[in-house]
């Protein structure tokens, strides 16, 4: 039956048929609908782990037993987890281990741009990548089955645009059942890695390296289309689909192996065409391979290093170059300047629970940067991560002076104070970073006696990638009502005396509690708790401006809410956006502000 | 069967996404070749949101190239605006009866373009412009969200496929409680789009 599905709910459906009964994940853009629609089948443990390398470690101990398991996560992702990944590698598994990484070419949602394409080599691990969904669906079957044959996890490799893009997919076979009943043999010189038995597996690794550049020659997913000999593109991924477009003539090679690649196929294919060309996103990964081999190739020369590749961009490199002619040009328009337009950056939503709490910060930092008033150097420094309050650097609130990755916040703190710069230092993350390496970095502080103060901006979601559950929100990925483990207890169990647990909605309470904390000498938790509104869906009664009341002093648009809006000089609330959360009536000097 | 490039632009909590999933859906049950993606740039965080759809014999890139784009639709006039140079000559844009005011333009120094000025940008790449009253239907069959339903009835009526390929599938994947007024949204803004084109002749 044709169905049409997004790369993510491919991969998934092709891991569900390839017999899965273990599927772990962290969530992350573009990868979380993979471990999502996997929660929606039956016969499969599902889990939203606290992080990627315990993703991994989870997926790899169900490999053991001869389980086929499977671990998603985005391109950062895999570096959390590169521990267990490169062990995994090393010892090797029984059943099938498939690691799916997904890039984030252009960075639509993420702190980086890298290509994990290095990671199949760098840890020696077979990778496969897909060029649309159909593929992604197929592949999940061939990853699972070389997983098991070779001896290996493998890496499967989407990115963002296949993630999330549907295209037409025949799902043309029935979940295997012929699975194995896990069990687990005592094989201490295959999994327990001491120098010793480490040594022998080195060479294990490259002798399977090595069968798998054989296996890939004749791999059936790659293919060569021969066309117009006088141009060979070579390409992988959905750059691929680009290819094809754009070259439609030329002769084509796609990649579904990306490591190892198959080099006597592109030796072949090398001699069939005149002139060959790499079309692919990021790193020239294949251009170089392909020139180890002494092809003369061209590739990045034409098409950019950085960022996600288009149609526009592929044929505009392409024409530059002089690979393709110009097309002819239909009798042109005036080409006129593109219109001076409002830009329309994302925004912390109305009702936000992060929204007092960065205010707040802003404030005690002076870094108004709100029109009108001067912009001042803070003296406060807020050191950051990565969830929906990153939105806060951007002004009015303009609150964060740092975000480098997941729980680097409160180490990142910690060095700031040990250096001995002079700033009062707040380290603000999520509830699901705190949860993911948050809980680390803290502990590392109390150890070493810091006086940081980190605020926990407990939204009660991970809700950056669409309120997926966490350990302190004691609701499992399938839903159901799990032990929660409790913030405050975890703070208090390692050694933190000053545990405040305060109403994220309060703005008064915020600003006493945070002023305090910084001023004493000893690490503090505050904890600004409040349900996200997008997850809760919940919209209390919206507030009214007393127009009459309101000088346009504008105060309250340092909040940055979009509910928020200046008509004739005063302030009104847009009612259908409001969520009834009240901070502006709290920030309002003239009280002009009120529950409608 | 002529190929079909559709780009819907619009703001998060307008719909699109489900009207494109739902054009996507369309296209391979009558037979195409389709594939359909967005660019979300966070949309529920007040960003924009663009869909691509494309219909045809076989479609390789999931994204429309510049300047090949048939039929703009635009939930929101701004970002109808912001994507115009997408349009192919002789591309058609259908734009909503819905503002926006993003923040940068109540504290910035760009202020939101007028409908005229939205329209002149429109009209220097496409060949007609349309202003559906899609906002205005979905109120009057009493649901707000069927706007999207109303835009892509609008858009139904320059395409070939008849309106039953695409109430058929509304009413199949819709929750039961929107499915009337939605196939009334959707009727609604086709016989608004016909009878404009009629009156424009």
């Amino acid at each position: 039956m044709k169905q049409l599905l997004s790369g993510n709910e491919a991969i998934a459906l092709g891991a569900y048929h390839a017999g899965i009964t273990v599927a772990t994940a962290y969530p992350g853009t573009p990868s979380t609908e993979i471990l999502e629609s996997i929660a929606r089948m039956e016969d499969v443990y599902v889990e939203w782990s606290i992080n990627e390398k315990v993703a991994v470690e989870v997926a790899m101990g169900a490999a053991y037993s001869g389980a086929r398991a499977m671990a998603s996560m985005k391109h950062v992702g895999l570096n959390v987890a590169a521990d267990p990944f490169f062990a995994a590698a090393t010892t090797g598994i029984i059943g099938g281990l498939v690691i799916v990484t997904c890039d984030d070419p252009g960075e639509h949602s993420s702190q980086g741009e890298q290509d994990n394409r290095h990671y199949a080599r760098f840890g020696k691990v077979p990778m496969l990548e897909p060029t649309d969904g159909q593929e992604a669906y197929d592949l999940m079957q061939w990853a699972f089955d070389i997983s098991e044959q070779f001896d290996t996890p493998v890496l499967l490799r989407s990115t963002t645009r296949l993630s999330h893009c549907k295209t037409v997919v025949e799902a043309g076979k029935e979940r295997k059942t012929d699975l194995r009943r896990p069990s687990f043999t005592r094989a201490p010189e295959k999994y327990v890695m001491v120098p010793s038995n480490a040594r022998v597996r080195r060479h294990a690794m490259e002798e399977r390296i090595a069968k798998l550049r054989t296996y890939v020659e004749d791999f059936p997913l790659n293919q060569m289309i021969i066309a117009d000999r006088k141009l060979g593109v070579i390409s992988n991924g959905v750059a691929y689909q680009y290819a094809r477009e754009v070259f439609k003539d030329a002769s084509h090679l796609k990649l579904t192996t990306i490591y190892p690649l198959p080099e006597n196929l592109i030796r072949r294919f090398a001699q069939e065409v005149e002139q060959v060309i790499v079309v692919e996103e990021l790193d020239p990964f294949i251009e170089d391979e392909v020139r180890r081999l002494g092809i003369k190739v061209r590739g990045k020369d034409f098409i950019p290093i950085i960022g996600e590749l288009t149609l526009e961009i592929v044929q505009g490199g392409a024409i530059k170059a002089g690979i393709i002619p110009a097309p002819k040009k239909s009798p042109k328009k005036v080409e006129t300047a593109p219109p001076q337009l409002p830009a329309r950056r994302p925004q912390l939503c109305a009702g936000c629970p992060h929204v007092a709490t960065e205010y707040v910060l802003r404030k005690l930092g002076f870094k108004s940067t709100a029109s009108g008033k001067e912009l001042q150097e803070g003296e406060l420094v807020v050191t950051s991560d990565i969830g929906c309050y990153t939105l806060g650097v951007y002004p009015p609130l303009a609150a964060l002076d740092t975000c480098a990755c997941m729980g680097a916040s409160i180490g990142q703190a910690l060095g700031l104070e040990k250096a001995g710069v002079p700033n009062k230092i707040v380290a603000v993350l999520g509830d699901s970073t705190f949860m993911h390496s948050g809980i680390t970095g803290l502990i590392d502080v109390v150890y070493n006696q810091g006086s940081t103060t980190v605020i926990i901006l407990d939204n009660e979601t991970t809700a950056m990638t669409g309120h997926q559950g966490h350990p302190g929100t004691g609701i499992s990925a399938r839903g159901d009502k799990v032990r929660r483990v409790e913030i405050e207890s975890l703070a208090r169990g390692i050694g933190i005396e000053d545990v405040n647990v305060v109403n994220a909605f309060d703005v008064d309470t915020l600003e006493a509690t945070i002023k305090r904390s910084i001023n004493i000498n000893q690490p503090s938790v505050i904890i600004s708790r409040g349900s996200c509104p997008l997850a809760v869906r919940s919209k209390s009664v919206p507030y009214k401006v007393d127009t009459d009341l309101c000088v346009g002093c504008f105060d309250c648009m340092d909040l940055g809410c979009p509910a928020l809006i200046i008509a004739d000089d005063v302030v009104r609330i847009d009612v259908d956006v409001c969520a009834g959360c009240g901070v502006c009536a709290q920030v309002c000097a003239q009280e002009a502000i009120a529950k409608g | 069967m002529k190929d079909v490039n559709v780009l819907m632009v619009g703001v998060g909590g307008h719909g699109v996404i489900l009207a494109s999933d739902g054009m996507a859906e369309i296209g391979m049950e009558n037979g195409y070749d389709v594939k359909k993606t967005d660019a979300l740039g966070m949309a529920q965080r007040g960003g924009s949101v663009v869909s691509h759809v494309r219909w045809g014999k076989h479609v390789f890139s999931p994204m429309i190239k510049k300047g090949e784009v048939d039929f703009l639709l635009g939930f929101e006039q701004l970002e109808a605006a912001r994507w115009a140079s997408y349009l192919r000559p002789g591309g058609v844009a259908i734009v909503a009866d819905v503002v926006v005011i993003p923040i940068s333009a109540v504290t910035g120094k760009v202020p939101y373009p007028s409908w005229d000025e939205i329209q002149k940008i429109l009209s220097q790449h496409a060949k007609a412009v349309y202003l559906a009253p899609a906002s205005k239907i979905a109120q009057e069959v009493g649901n707000p969200r069927a706007m999207n339903m109303a835009m892509l009835g609008f858009l139904s009526a320059f395409l070939e496929l008849e309106p039953e390929a695409w109430t058929d599938i509304m009413r199949r994947r819709l929750p039961p409680k929107f499915v009337e007024s939605s196939v009334a949204a959707f009727t609604r803004g086709a016989a608004e789009a016909k009878a404009i084109m009629k009156q424009r002749r």
